[in-house]
């Protein structure tokens, strides 16, 4: 998994340059979302969390689906199987590359929310640690999908049908932890929510590793 | 012919794409360190005959032994063949020795320097450089790289010949005599019947799918 993983972030260092328009549209889309609610200070804060998973969720899809742009290009995917790589290894590299993306990108977002959702919170290594498993609960199973949908020529269009439906889970304790960790947990519900999130983390990592070699190979 | 002699045994083997048979009822056997050549007209198929055999492709029918391995053991076969096939199987971004190098990671055996395999087949000046950058002939200069890498027992070459320089011919050439040395099986598919008649023992011709 470490050849797989170094090869990943290697293709991802060389492209580095797409992350940087990702980051682009995920700020986009957040200047966006405050036009919706208007001047009202305590409605933006209310909701920042929910558009901040809403940006991240958007961007989620760009980047998971050129993760797989490089690999079928050539059918570099097909080679390095071939060779053989373990469908499981490839998996768990692509998978933890693109989770690595997307928390990075959650991690610069923050501060965009905070400027202009007023949605400052003391709470940053809470909020850094919902990040990092929604980041992960996206990814696992964004990738299995973006390597389904990466033959088809409208995949920019069937990645998210398919995505959004299954990381409802990962998306509502995400957008819920977050809100508390902002506007604060008196009855301390964010350790349930982050539970949730760690279960959900769970079934996708396995559940997603054994099915991938199903979806690549003939 | 004594059954460990063999380095591929096929029976009937036989695929198809939606309706249309690319394959059907194709049988033959190679010795180790023989050199078989497959010809045939364009959509004969010759790259669906290869790929089933590397097990890039499932058959839809007959049986195969590639390496003493029956076919559906994907990862033995695999382990100990190469297929250099119509696409290069780069990553354009990646630069020639970084793409090597990420093949050698994924090698089990220890395999041979990218950077020496990289001079053999011509390509040390343009080391640094992302494939890219490279022309056709070059990326076919790199796949022969990736499958030299591979160090196989069992070599499958989809049209080796293509797009290459009469120079690109000689390295094939010198290649195919260089895996033979080391008792490996060469099965090639490709259109340059004359070149690869003077050194190949065996020879099938495809015809709609069919052996003729």
């Amino acid at each position: 998994m470490i050849a797989a993983l170094r090869k990943e972030l290697l293709l991802q260092w060389r492209t580095r340059a797409q992350a940087v328009a990702v980051f682009v549209f995920g700020a986009t889309a957040l200047l966006l979302f405050s036009f919706a609610i208007g001047p009202n200070a305590a409605a933006l804060r209310e909701y920042a969390a929910g558009f901040l998973w809403l940006a991240l969720l958007l961007s989620s899809t760009l980047t998971l689906s050129e993760s797989f742009h490089a690999e079928m290009e050539n059918s570099a995917l097909e080679g390095l199987l071939l060779i053989p790589a373990s469908p499981r290894a490839l998996y768990y590299g692509k998978a933890v590359a693109n989770a690595i993306q997307l928390i990075v990108l959650g991690i610069a977002l923050v501060p965009v929310m905070i400027v202009l959702y007023d949605a400052g919170t003391m709470r940053l290594p809470t909020l850094l640690l919902i990040i990092i498993l929604g980041g992960a609960g996206l990814s696992a199973p964004g990738t299995l999908y973006a390597a389904m949908t990466s033959q088809i020529r409208a995949k920019q269009m069937l990645l998210p049908l398919l995505l959004f439906p299954l990381i409802v889970p990962v998306l509502l304790a995400a957008v819920k932890a977050t809100s508390l960790a902002i506007l604060g947990d008196p009855m301390e519900q964010g350790r349930a929510w982050l539970l949730l999130l760690v279960a959900f983390n769970g079934i996708y990592w396995s559940l997603c590793g054994l099915l991938f070699a199903r979806v690549v190979e003939d | 012919m004594p059954m460990d002699a063999l380095a591929i045994d096929a029976e009937h083997l036989a695929r198809r794409f939606g309706r249309r048979w690319a394959l059907l009822d194709v049988s033959l056997q190679l010795r180790r360190g023989e050199v078989m050549m497959v010809a045939g007209r364009n959509g004969s198929g010759k790259t669906t005959l290869l790929r089933v055999l590397a097990t890039a492709i499932r058959a839809d029918g007959g049986r195969a032994v590639v390496g003493g391995f029956e076919l559906a053991r994907r990862e033995e076969i695999r382990g100990i063949s190469a297929l250099l096939s119509h696409q290069s199987y780069l990553y354009e971004s990646l630069t020639a020795l970084e793409n090597l190098d990420v093949v050698s990671r994924f090698c089990g055996a220890p395999a041979p320097s990218p950077a020496m395999v990289l001079e053999r087949v011509g390509l040390s000046a343009r080391a640094d450089d992302p494939v890219s950058t490279f022309s056709a002939g070059m990326r076919k200069r790199l796949s022969f790289a990736r499958v030299l890498l591979q160090q196989p027992s069992i070599a499958f070459l989809d049209e080796p010949y293509g797009q290459l320089d009469p120079e690109g011919f000689g390295l094939v050439d010198e290649v195919v005599a260089e895996l033979r040395s080391r008792d490996a099986s060469v099965l090639i598919a490709t259109h340059q019947v004359e070149r690869v008649g003077r050194f190949a023992n065996r020879t099938i011709t495809l015809e709609a799918g069919r052996a003729r």
